[in-house]
């Protein structure tokens, strides 16, 4: 059952990518979907039927050297159940969903194929993820690393005539590269000090590495900080933490259910999967720990700042999505590894419904994504408003505080009102300078999360149509295979949060996990200590979120004329904002101009004037001698080679027979 | 059957004597039986050479298959091959069919041609099935004449001046190892590599001209040999003979130089420097692991600004030569797995990539970068297998152009954090230059006139790429193909190596005492 969810995703693609031809393009598209389907009711089996044994299936042989040796293998735990929903459940929707949203697409012309390279990538997509999340050695984690990496750069640049998708695609990758240089590093670290790369024994040695003092380069650091510190830089890049993010903005590129599937609900959030599957190391490696948390903690905040001010509805999205991965590595930092997966399992349903629902606004606008050009679109398309609702309730975090009322000891609110207060409440727990700092900037960046969310919603639904007349005129409601997938994600998001409170941070979190999350007793109690901060903690995020509601209310329905004032009012901070924080163009002067400078100069410089020009130098004396008798021959050069050779063997043969050779 | 690698040695030669003999006249049907006949041939030595891999015990020590016969002037002709140089011989016999199969456009001398790769294959089998210093040492450089007429007579517009520029870098090299080689002699008194294998050349340091030669006899052989091996690796900062010389080498030669030329170097610091000079190869290890990383940083720098497609490539095959040279001097098991299985991922990668270079070169006539762009439009197989080799180039785990890879960088990272930490960049570099030599090639829209009637890969290119294909994708998944065959051999290669090392390193401190 194991290997046909794995592998149905990748028989999928094969037949989808290379059968189509034979079997048709619609045929092609229905099995990847099919599939994916199955995968994913095998996955809910699972998950549903697990019975907290951790099971190891080996497959195959891979690299095998010394005493390193890995294998294909499945690792089955409960961390491992709850990705496999998350994934299948969200790329099966995402497959329907594509049904309608590629159907007609004006970057291709007229006859062109397109559907099965779209849905083949999808579906391969969706194997990597599954061999990253399955994996049993870190080795198999990095390869689905690296190649759910390759699917994200095939469909960042999948309209591969423009310009500006191919150029967001080469910066996923290699953006992702920067971050995978480390991981590779964290890899050989590991092997370096616990001679294997399998989870078993790595997991084994954590007390071990906290002891031991590892020389890399100048530092002298214990080995658990600087693996898991080499480790998390890969996780940065994956989860477009602050420094190496600046790639997901502009992976937007991509059609829309790419970003509701890779850029939101699974790829993305493989940087939390891995500090979190790591946790038997993290938990021996404070420090690491507090650059996780600091790192989350201003991702979560810088994001939603930006977040504030765009005008592209994906962009937005994406920015929140950022800003949400910000808070489960805050959760993960301070130790409540529980949280960050609880999140992300409740961030997967409302994003991707977010996603989607943004594409489905896109798709009834005819591409259209300034949200400028939106407006009182609520009544055109209804079953695409009330999803997006519902994933902004969520979103924001909308829910009755605990000291108000609890269902049983369950708080009642939509999903990511549930899991975020879990987050911010563990932060504070933690008890930690970190951990205060990452409450602060997580509150504010829940009103700011309020606000941007809102004004997404009022910016589109509410008002005026305004922008291009005709698009307006002609916006109608998508079809079922699209409006299917968003309301299978609204029940989602509204109750998931709910159903699982007991098992991801309530009372039973303790056996629903069992050993797939390791937690150091001796030293972490945070989430004891989270389910009873004071009642002003718990209540903090519940009061920025309706600070943000309320003006975004005041700014973009009651009086519309206030953002255009501050923005002129405040011309530097929001040009700063508006420009990302000028990230991009730092990155591109110092990097990408840099190396071009550099290879540049040693290729002119190095290789033409120092290396040929030394040894044309030396060559000189010679030259002339040989341009002389060369040309007596065609070929002179190679006569004297030849020459050189044959003179030279005739010397050593009469070396050794004056010698008296041994022969 | 007792002379196997004989037989899969001098078929080549023989399928060459029969074309110079035997056919005549330059029409059309000639060159058509040329042709032919090379393939004829090429793919009967492939068959065979599986017999070789069949026939041969990976766990059976020392070397197999061996053959030994008298020669002129008291010269020994003695082959054989162990688990390092059997997948050499392997490698070069499955790309030769290939290579003649891309060659199939050749329309000038065609019979010299063929002549002359048939002879190639020869030499190069003989290489690294070579027992004796000597016959090594002929087959070695005399290996380079048909390589010199291939660029030279089928090259491009420089020709002459990339392989006069080849040949100043190979002469000075040649005449180093060469003068080692008499040294050797003069201390071992034999040519027998296997007996040199066991032979312990004298490390004790020597002093002169006022000089203090620590490693000795050991570390001046090594210099000398390393002379030869580090041009024909080529290894920075001699390599600039490299792109000059595949840019203006033909298609096939180019597949060929990159594939199998570019090992022998590698080849011969597995098969010399290491286990005969291990010493000396210790003493200069911190050199060659700082020129290791200098070439892949560099290297992949330069690739990163280049405008013609196959001087990027060659670039592209320095830094990982660069990796080659790393994990060999590593000295430890998964750096020479790694360098071992580089070699061969290698030498199938850049193969293909010259490959697809030579397809869309034969039809537009230009290298340079900027005369393509949308090419995905019009050849959509072309862009499928191009994406695939530029993935496996930077190392996809799942192709085999990342086993290697990752293997030299393990065993890097247990020798010098610091070598392995800049090495490491290479990932990042690598995939930098791919994607973008990808980008401005196959995606984009197709604005050009002329690209607009270009056609896909036709049968016979699809029939050479999909061997490529498979065994990349093959020894990616399922590496153990070939780690399993070099492995008791790189066991052997260190035990070697420890006595010696240990007893150098008590030497050195009872000197220092």
């Amino acid at each position: 059952m194991e290997l046909t969810i794995l592998f149905a995703p990748l028989i999928g693609a094969i037949i989808c990518g290379f059968g189509h031809k034979l079997i048709g393009e619609r045929a092609a598209i229905y099995i990847s979907t099919g599939f994916l389907f199955l995968s994913a009711a095998l996955s809910w089996a699972i998950f549903i039927g697990y019975d907290g044994q951790m099971q190891q299936i080996p497959i195959m042989r891979w690299i095998d050297s010394g005493s390193l040796t890995t294998d294909w293998a499945i690792r089955l735990d409960r961390l491992t159940t709850v990705m496999l929903v998350v994934v299948t459940t969200v790329s099966s929707l995402v497959h329907l969903y594509s049904h309608g949203y590629m159907a007609k697409d004006p970057q291709f012309k007229e006859g062109e194929s397109y559907k099965p390279r779209f849905f083949a990538y999808l579906s391969f997509f969706t194997f990597a993820m599954l061999a990253l999340v399955t994996a049993d050695n870190l080795l198999q984690m990095y390869f689905g690393w690296e190649g759910v990496g390759v699917a994200s750069y095939l469909l960042i640049g999948f309209y591969y005539r423009k310009p500006s998708a191919n150029a967001a695609a080469i910066k996923a990758f290699v953006v992702n590269r920067i971050g995978d240089f480390g991981f590779a590093l964290g890899i050989f670290g590991l092997y370096y000090m616990v001679d294997s790369i399998n989870f078993n024994d790595v997991f084994a040695a954590g007390p071990k590495l906290a002891e031991t003092k590892m020389s890399f380069l100048y530092m002298q650091i214990t080995a658990a900080d600087l693996l898991t510190f080499l480790l998390f830089i890969g996780a940065m890049g994956k989860s477009a933490q602050l420094f190496l993010h600046t790639w997901l903005p502009d992976a937007m590129e991509g059609p829309t259910p790419v970003s509701a599937l890779i850029h939101a609900a699974t790829m993305v959030t493989a940087g939390v999967f891995l500090v979190v599957r790591m946790s038997p190391i993290f938990e021996y490696a404070p420090n690491t720990l507090a650059f996780v948390t600091v790192i989350g903690a201003l991702t979560a905040f810088v994001a939603a700042t930006i977040a504030l001010v765009q005008t592209d509805i994906k962009r937005v999205i994406a920015y929140s999505t950022m800003s949400q991965l910000g808070y489960m590595f805050a959760a993960a930092g301070v130790g409540v590894y529980q949280a960050a997966i609880f999140h992300l399992f409740t961030h997967a349903f409302f994003k991707a419904m977010l996603f989607l629902g943004a594409g489905s606004v896109i798709n009834a606008m005819h591409h259209e994504q300034d949200m400028r050009n939106y407006g009182g679109l609520r009544k055109k398309i209804p079953i695409t408003f009330m999803a997006m609702m519902i994933g902004t309730l969520a979103i924001t975090g909308v829910g009755i505080p605990g000291i108000i009322a609890e269902f049983g000891d369950i708080p009642i609110g939509f999903a990511g009102f549930v899991s975020k207060d879990a987050i911010i409440e563990s932060t504070y727990a933690a008890g930690t300078s970190v951990g205060q700092f990452a409450f602060v900037l997580l509150v504010l960046a829940a009103a700011m999360t309020a606000f941007y969310s809102w004004r997404l919603m009022f910016l589109t639904f509410y008002g005026e149509a305004k922008g291009d007349k005709k698009k307006h005129e002609h916006a109608h409601e998508s079809p079922w295979t699209m409006t299917v997938p968003l309301i299978v994600l609204a029940i989602g998001s509204t109750f998931a949060g709910m159903i699982w409170y007991k098992d991801f941070f309530g009372e039973a979190v303790g056996k629903f996990f069992g050993g797939s999350i390791f937690i150091n007793e001796s030293t972490n109690k945070v989430l004891e200590a989270a389910h009873q901060v004071p009642d002003w903690v718990s209540i903090s995020p519940f009061i920025a979120m309706i600070f943000g509601v309320i003006l975004a209310w005041i700014f973009y329905i009651k009086f519309p004329k206030i953002p255009g004032a501050l923005a002129g009012q405040f011309g530097i901070l929001y040009r700063f904002l508006l420009n990302k924080w000028y990230f991009d163009e730092v990155y591109d002067v110092l990097f990408v101009r840099g190396a071009k400078r550099i290879g540049r100069f040693l290729w002119k410089m190095g290789d033409g004037k120092v290396i040929d020009g030394t040894i044309n130098g030396v060559a000189l004396g010679i030259i002339p001698f040989f341009t002389r008798l060369a040309g007596r021959m065609q070929s002179g050069y190679l006569f004297h080679y030849a020459l050189a050779m044959v003179l030279g063997i005739v010397a050593l043969i009469t070396w050794m027979s004056i010698s008296g050779g041994a022969l | 059957m007792d002379n196997l690698l004989s037989i899969v040695t001098f078929l080549p030669m023989v399928a060459a004597g029969i074309l110079a003999l035997f056919l005549r006249g330059e029409d059309e049907a000639a060159q058509k039986a040329a042709k032919w006949l090379a393939l004829f041939a090429t793919s009967a030595v492939f068959v065979i050479s599986i017999a070789i891999y069949v026939q041969f015990d990976p766990a059976a020590p020392g070397f197999q298959m061996v053959e030994e016969y008298n020669w002129i002037a008291g010269l020994k002709y003695k082959v054989g091959v162990d688990g390092i140089s059997v997948l050499f011989v392997l490698l070069t016999t499955f790309l030769m069919p290939l290579v003649i199969g891309a060659s199939w456009n050749v329309t000038s001398r065609v019979k010299e041609y063929m002549i002359a790769f048939l002879v190639l294959e020869t030499l190069l089998i003989s290489v690294f099935t070579a027992l004796d210093l000597i016959l090594f040492y002929v087959v070695f450089e005399a290996g380079l004449i048909p390589m010199f007429l291939i660029v030279g007579i089928w090259g491009g517009k420089d020709r002459v001046y990339a392989s006069f520029k080849f040949f100043l870098y190979t002469l000075l090299g040649s005449v180093l190892m060469l003068i080692a080689m008499i040294a050797m002699y003069m201390q071992a008194g034999t040519t027998d590599i296997p007996t040199l294998l066991q032979f312990q050349f004298s490390s004790s340091t020597l002093t002169i001209l006022g000089f203090q030669i620590v490693g000795g006899a050991q570390s001046l052989m090594f210099l000398a040999f390393l002379a030869s091996f580090a041009v024909k690796l080529p290894m920075w900062p001699v390599h600039t003979w490299l792109p000059d010389a595949h840019v203006q080498a033909p298609t096939a030669g180019s597949v060929l130089l990159a594939s199998i030329l570019l090992k022998l170097g590698g080849y011969g610091f597995l098969r010399f420097s290491l286990p005969m000079f291990p010493v000396g190869a210790e003493v200069w290890s911190n050199l060659i692991l700082w020129l290791s990383v200098i070439a892949i940083i560099y290297t992949s720098l330069v690739a990163l600004v280049q405008v013609d497609m196959k001087k990027l490539i060659a670039y592209s095959s320095v830094a990982h030569m660069g990796f080659v040279t790393m994990g060999i001097f590593a000295f430890n098991k998964q750096g020479l797995d790694g360098a071992i299985f580089i070699m061969v991922s290698h030498g199938l990668i850049a193969g293909a990539l010259f490959l697809l270079v030579g397809v869309i070169y034969d039809r537009m006539h230009t290298r340079e970068i900027a005369a393509y762009g949308g090419l995905a439009t019009r050849m959509p197989a072309y862009a499928l297998i191009f994406m695939f080799f530029t993935m496996a180039n930077v190392g996809l785990p799942g192709t085999s152009g990342f086993v290697g890879e990752f293997l030299t960088l393990v065993g890097i990272f247990q020798v010098n954090t610091w070598v392995a930490f800049f090495a490491t960049t290479g990932v990042i570099l690598s995939a930098g230059y791919a994607l973008w030599l990808y980008r401005r090639v196959v995606f984009g829209d197709l604005i050009k006139e002329s690209l607009k009637s270009i056609a896909d890969l036709s049968a016979r290119e699809k029939w050479i790429f999909a061997p490529l294909v498979a065994l990349t994708l093959l020894l990616g998944i399922y590496p153990s193909l070939v780690l399993d065959i070099i492995g008791p051999a790189v066991d052997t290669l260190l035990n070697n190596m420890e006595p010696q090392l240990a007893a150098a390193k008590a030497v050195a401190l009872a000197v220092g005492n």
